[in-house]
């Protein structure tokens, strides 16, 4: 599994690309939490490149979403597979986060 | 499944015999668990469906025979590389088998705490994740006396889930459950399946449960195996004790039996 940052003016964009599960979730945790900690406005998590996500994945997502809200930053969600979806669905977590269809759209808001 | 689909043993058992002083519980038992599947084995009371599991999940050693996980066969391996095998399987025990003295949620956590490095913070939101599949939300603080017998049986689900396993064995999951919350579980097996593509096995003999989730069935009869096919190929198979259990007919009784009956209550067995 692989983590990339990228900045994108007040947003920064995290692409995951691979399967994210127990033992690779940690390293988008620190990705996430890294952008917390800058207070970065708007956070986008590209998850087009996930086929496999488990719940230490969402789990994962649940504390960026809670970190970001603590400074009122935004936590968005882009790409995501049926299979991931299937998971949101299955922790009745689909309706919590903000999921766009297009990073433009996500990183615009 | 499509046909052309290169299909992957998950489980595999072959020829397994176990027995216990001179009587023979299963009696040379062959079958294939799929990557990805549900399995139910089904059988009447003392038909060998919780010997099978406590063999498959290596809680005992089989008298002859191997049990295949993931292409590794367990009953030569060691304790240790047997745990490691075993991290990637959830059981559902019938007496749910919870700590006492641990709230639901530390029960819950301690799969997560002990093979896992994920943080503290990330085990409590999946803990609460998988209390709410099994409809415990708010439930975690409690102790196992503190709840029914019901939701503990729920609580043990949760915890055999907590680590999202590749292999589910479940022992009678819906048994003592009321049909509510029994069919509740059924469709958490189904959706369990799809989106973690979690392979299940479960030994029940609840019929209308096999029919819901199951992708094919097994079923077991004086420690053989009596059926194994389709929940289609199930319904239409003619075989005189598959249609008995389908049918729910009791057993019938014939006069040698009866004879028998009376030497065995008035023999000096103890």
């Amino acid at each position: 599994m692989q983590v990339e940052v990228n900045r994108r003016g007040d947003a920064a964009v995290i692409s995951v690309s691979g399967d994210v599960d127990l033992y690779t979730s940690p390293e988008v945790r620190k990705a996430i939490t890294r952008m917390c900690k800058k207070k970065v406005p708007v956070i986008v998590i590209n998850l087009a490149e996930v086929a496999y996500m488990d719940s230490s994945g969402v789990a994962t997502l649940v504390e960026g979403l809670q970190l970001s809200g603590r400074y009122e930053g935004a936590f968005r969600i882009v790409g995501l597979q049926p299979a991931v979806r299937e998971v949101f669905e299955l922790a009745r977590l689909d309706h919590v986060f903000a999921i766009f269809e297009s990073e433009e759209q996500a990183v615009g808001g | 499944m499509d046909t052309e689909e290169v299909v992957e043993n998950i489980v595999e058992i072959e020829n397994l015999m176990v027995s216990y002083d001179d009587r023979v519980v299963l009696d040379g038992v062959n079958f294939q668990v799929r990557r990805g599947e549900t399995m139910v084995i089904l059988g009447g009371s003392g038909c060998g469906k919780s010997t099978l599991l406590r063999h498959i999940i290596g809680l005992e050693r089989p008298t002859s025979g191997r049990i295949m996980i993931k292409g590794r066969d367990l009953t030569v391996m060691g304790e240790e590389e047997m745990s490691g095998i075993l991290s990637k399987v959830g059981v559902v025990f019938q007496s749910s088998a919870l700590f006492n003295s641990m709230t639901i949620g530390d029960n819950v956590a301690l799969p997560l705490r002990e093979h896992t490095k994920l943080e503290e913070s990330t085990i409590k939101i999946m803990t609460k994740i998988k209390l709410e599949m099994v409809g415990l939300s708010g439930f975690e603080s409690y102790l196992p006396s503190e709840l029914s017998g019901g939701m503990r049986k729920r609580a043990a689900f949760a915890r055999a889930i907590s680590m999202d396993p590749e292999i589910l064995f479940c022992d009678e999951p819906s048994a003592g459950l009321d049909p509510i919350v029994g069919a509740g579980l059924d469709q958490l097996i189904i959706k369990l399946s799809k989106a973690l593509r979690m392979t299940i096995v479960v030994v029940t003999h609840e019929m209308e449960s096999m029919y819901t989730i199951a992708d094919r069935v097994l079923m077991l009869h004086n420690g053989r195996v009596m059926f194994c096919g389709t929940v289609e190929e199930f319904r239409a198979c003619d075989n005189e004790r598959v249609r008995q259990f389908i049918e729910r007919r009791p057993e019938e009784h014939h006069e040698e039996e009866s004879g028998q009956y009376v030497r065995a209550l008035t023999s000096d067995s103890f």
